[in-house]
């Protein structure tokens, strides 16, 4: 096969892909670079190629808030993931029984996905909060040593935040995991039926394994919501009690914009882009890389 | 003194070469200001300049730091910077400055006299780079301020307190009654405000200076500061139990008489009208603490990107005067709650809270705010240590006066 | 969901299941209280309540009044029922000079919302759709960078794109912050339609060659008509994230062309002054209707995606 024909392969494909190759080249690549580059800077409130070395780093280092905010993020994280692939494709798995008002339970599902981060975040607040939310209305009930305080106990604050991020993000996991369901045919279940295998068998050994690709979509959407929360802390508790519910890309933001320090900030989002890409570099080219 | 208001603008109005200008421009004008009482007073500021023949265009944006800022600076970076911008008063557009992307307005200042009629001195010097002149300052807040819920203190039978000691003395009282004796908001910049409100009613005006001013390391790990941080380490006993978010959820606790007290800026005032409380009879204000009384000078100010069009360049001079004339900084201030900027205008409207403020700026005893002395990285630096104090039992003052002093000799 | 009580209720509904799954032929066995149907529709119910929990205490936070709001009891139903609330939140807050609420915005959340969606999954889908099906050389690694840009927190890039669309000559334009929608949207859109056209059956797309089909035919033929449930996923997800979006539309356009959300996030983010908690709710609530209606409505498409499937598989 000659050079030009080589180039020529697949031509339709790759003029098709020119936006994508753009967007990955300018902006991912190069405006990652540029922030890079800047995590060397003193930049304060404009960009400046005032070159310090690694001294915004050496401070991001020794500052205990960005140490207590990898920790939330891991706790969170995990939890998170866990949960929302746990609950979501149970409630998919339900609503996959051709039952009566499935739009309903749907929409009922999926509405807090529409709702914005801020009020959410304050009705949570006010649920959770023990003189006027969950608890008050247990107590008032009769049991007076009933305590439910998630977001004023240090040690609990982040499972707080945690249950109004899955009431918020459960809903797509669901939607995604149906539509993922729906793309299994019906003859795969015939078989099933037809062998004898019981239901939950046939979700495990057989569906399951089918929707693999979105299980990897969902994965990668529930990872890449985790990693930049930000809004629903801000709105929950503003990283609170202490500093015991901070998370990193709040600390991104708050050096970046409300403490004027961009060094600061792209040393931080800089440590968060390079932990992500360790983890999804070498799997993307597994995953992505072979096949077909 | 209204003749006199009316002879002040009369008098503005003819000395100013802009009040009829040759052509009218529109002009955008960025801010944060978007809850009713601020919406009111922007609309004030709005009126008096189309009543000149421009056209201010709004742009609204809430959120100061986090959210306003990044819009701002994009949008003077990306090159189509908007006529006019407002920032706290300080140090927050020093590299703005710096770059040489902001106008100078020192003709303006020098025609309209700025340096006489504007009070406090400091303000003034706030804006001033290398002798030029940058922003109008459009409003004076303070934050010193203690709010007293007189029926809490009943409730626990009492008296109201009248400064801080007697305050910190009443805390058993009030928490056997049931209520919580000192309400402070979950907020990081709420404990950071209490603390920097403790720190010249306890150990003075010239260790603030000292600290925030001149950022003296040696001070901030001093005897002075330490004692400050033991009244923190009170505050913090008395706001244990306060499970609130919000600054004016914590005035909500002050309001109903769930908590004694609360230190927070004068914008607390807003709450208690709008709840109909009047002050005196259902809730006490003590500027200072009631140990020194004395305010602070925050506020805002208005900064003007340098444009290509002259016409609009016009405009925004007249823009700046129009802020600073005596009618629309009485409008303007009335309603968003704040002290005028310039001494000589009436303010027989204000409440007995506010009067109390304008008795001490006249005795001139104030200090500058926190952001006219730090970079908002400092700020955030002490936001980050005071909100961890203020919930950290086991933090003991020592050890956080410790990492205050390090922040202190770190800060520039 | 390991407790093995619910697991045994789960086989023990297996053969109702399966008796349904059998489709239209026979008559259906018509218990509607069978065991399977108990929990199925209890743990629905269940969930759906704890779904539904925060949405109730904000609508019955938006029909109180302020005072009413300040006495605290968050749950209990308005004394007095007012719209005024909703009214004002569509009609009559203020966002600095404005008064006309989030109705000003309205049109231009429209205007943004509609091209930004179309074009987003238009580039997104036909990415995948090369990925998944025309895969060049190198296409792997533009396709990595971009799964790890999904990563990168959003304000970071702020700085960065304005300088790209300065150069471009687009900054403050509508077309502009199109572009930016549609790069934000490209590396999660463009996964969630690769791996689904990846797991369609290959055969259908060799026979489509072997018919002489090309790029473009096979993409509108075969692969649109059967993914339609992903689509709905598509849109779901851009039409939320673009109709909420806050800081792009104000960061790239200009006020005349500000969305929605400039004064939701007016009323509900001020930072001083009084905060009027029934208003935020209620314009949370008038601001969430669309996507909302989207859902419902998008929904449909839920069904008819499987037909298709069906069909064709």
């Amino acid at each position: 096969m000659s050079r030009p024909k080589q180039l020529f392969r697949n031509l339709n494909a790759k003029i098709a892909s020119i936006p994508m190759i753009l967007t990955a080249v300018v902006i991912f690549v190069g405006g990652t670079a540029w922030t890079v580059v800047h995590s060397f800077t003193n930049s304060r409130l404009l960009p400046r190629l005032n070159f310090i070395g690694l001294a915004q780093y050496e401070r991001l280092w020794t500052t205990p808030r960005w140490l207590i905010s990898i920790e939330n993020l891991l706790i969170y994280g995990s939890l998170s993931l866990i949960f929302s692939l746990l609950v979501g494709f149970i409630l998919a798995a339900l609503l996959d029984q051709k039952i009566r008002f499935e739009d309903t339970f749907r929409t009922i599902f999926l509405y807090p996905f529409a709702l914005s981060f801020v009020v959410t975040g304050l009705v949570w607040q006010w649920l959770l909060n023990p003189d006027f939310g969950v608890q008050s209305v247990v107590r008032s009930m009769g049991w007076e040593s009933f305590t439910f305080n998630p977001l004023y106990d240090k040690d609990l604050v982040i499972y707080g935040i945690l249950f109004a991020g899955l009431w918020q993000g459960t809903g797509l996991v669901m939607c995604l995991m149906l539509a993922g369901l729906r793309g299994i045919d019906e003859d795969v279940w015939k078989a099933a039926r037809v062998d004898g295998i019981p239901m939950w068998k046939t979700y495990l050994f057989i569906v399951i394994p089918m929707m693999r690709p979105v299980f990897v979509t969902t994965l990668v959407i529930i990872a890449s919501g985790v990693v930049r929360v930000y809004d629903l802390v801000v709105a929950q508790t503003s990283g609170g009690p202490a500093l015991a519910s901070e998370v990193p890309a709040k600390y991104v933001y708050d050096y970046m914009f409300a403490a004027q320090n961009l060094g600061q900030g792209f040393a931080a989002s800089t440590m968060m882009l390079l932990t992500v890409a360790i983890i999804i570099v070498p799997w993307a080219y597994l995953e992505f890389g072979r096949r077909r | 003194m209204r003749y006199k208001i009316l002879t002040a603008a009369f008098a503005a109005a003819v000395s100013s070469p802009f009040a009829a200008p040759a052509s009218a421009a529109d002009l955008e004008v960025a801010h944060w200001w978007t809850s009713g009482g601020e919406a009111a007073a922007v609309a004030e500021l709005a009126k008096a300049f189309d009543a000149t023949g421009n056209k201010w265009v709004d742009a609204a944006i809430a959120g100061a730091g986090n959210t306003a800022r990044p819009i701002m600076v994009s949008r003077i970076t990306g090159g189509d910077p908007m006529a006019a911008f407002q920032f706290n008063t300080g140090r927050q557009a020093e590299e703005l400055i710096e770059a040489g992307l902001l106008r100078d307005l020192t003709d303006v200042a020098t025609k309209e006299n700025w340096a006489q009629v504007i009070r406090p001195a400091s303000l003034l010097e706030g804006c001033t780079v290398d002798g030029k002149i940058y922003c109008v300052v459009v409003n004076i807040h303070s934050w010193q301020w203690l709010w007293l819920s007189n029926k809490a203190f009943a409730d626990a039978g009492v008296p109201v307190p009248t400064n801080w000691d007697e305050f910190v003395a009443a805390a058993p009282a009030l928490e056997a009654a049931g209520k919580i004796p000192l309400a402070i908001g979950g907020q990081p910049w709420q404990t950071t405000g209490a603390f920097n409100v403790l720190i010249p009613a306890i150990a003075g005006k010239d260790v603030f200076l000292k600290v925030y001013k001149d950022h003296d390391a040696e001070a901030a790990a001093g005897p002075e500061i330490a004692k400050v941080f033991k009244a923190a380490d009170d505050a913090r006993r008395m706001s244990a139990k306060s499970n609130v978010q919000d600054w004016n959820q914590a005035t909500n606790l002050v309001i109903t008489g769930q908590a004694g007290g609360q230190i927070m800026g004068d914008w607390a005032q807003g709450e208690f009208q709008v709840a109909g409380q009047v002050a005196g009879k259902d809730y006490t204000c003590l500027p200072g603490l009631g140990v020194n009384e004395l305010i602070s000078t925050g506020g805002d100010s208005f900064y003007f990107p340098k444009l290509d069009d002259p016409e609009k360049t016009a405009a925004q001079d007249v823009l700046a005067s129009t802020m600073l004339s005596p009618t629309t900084q009485v409008a303007f201030n009335l309603k968003k709650g704040s002290v005028p900027v310039r001494g000589d205008v009436d303010l027989a409207a204000a409440n007995d809270c506010m009067k109390k403020g304008l008795e001490i700026l006249a005795s001139g005893n104030i200090i500058p705010d926190t952001n006219q002395l730090n970079t908002e990285d400092t700020n955030n630096q002490l936001n980050d240590l005071f909100v961890e104090f203020f919930k950290t039992p086991t933090l003991t003052p020592e050890e956080a006066q410790k990492r205050f002093a390090a922040i202190i000799a770190a800060a520039d | 969901m390991s407790n093995p009580a619910t697991i045994a209720i789960t086989v023990a509904g297996t053969s109702a299941i399966a008796d349904e799954l059998s489709g239209p032929r026979g008559p259906k066995p018509r218990v509607a209280f069978s065991r399977r149907n108990i929990f199925i529709y209890g743990t629905l119910i269940f969930a759906a309540i704890y779904y539904l929990i925060p949405l109730y205490v904000m609508i019955v936070t938006s029909l109180k009044g302020m005072p009413e709001i300040r006495l605290g009891n968050i749950f209990s139903p308005p004394v007095e029922i007012t719209f005024e609330p909703w009214v004002k939140a569509w009609a009559t807050a203020c966002t600095g000079l404005n008064c006309d609420g989030l109705s000003r915005g309205f049109w231009n959340s429209v205007r943004i919302t509609i091209p930004s969606v179309v074009v987003s999954i238009a580039i997104a889908s036909i990415n995948g759709y090369a990925l998944a099906n025309w895969r060049f050389k190198g296409a792997e690694i533009f396709f990595t960078i971009l799964i790890v840009g999904a990563f990168i927190p959003y304000q970071v890039m702020i700085y960065p794109i304005v300088i790209v669309l300065r150069e471009m000559g687009l900054y403050g334009s509508l077309t502009g912050l199109v572009i930016v929608h549609s790069i934000f949207g490209m590396p999660i859109l463009t996964l969630l339609f690769r791996n689904y056209f990846a797991s369609l059956p290959e055969e259908l797309f060799k026979a489509a060659r072997v018919d002489g089909a090309g790029f473009w035919g096979i993409y509108f033929r075969i692969m649109l008509p059967m993914s339609l449930p992903i689509f709905v996923v598509a849109i779901i997800l851009q039409v939320t994230g673009i109709w909420n979006d806050f800081l792009f539309g104000v960061v790239y356009t200009k006020p005349d062309t500000y969305p929605m959300t400039v004064q939701l996030n007016n009323i509900v983010n001020s930072v001083q002054g009084v905060k009027e908690y029934n208003v935020n709710m209620a314009a949370t609530l008038i601001t969430g209707l669309v996507p909302l209606v989207i859902y419902f409505v998008s929904g449909k498409l839920f069904v008819r995606g499987i037909a298709a499937g069906a069909v064709k598989g």
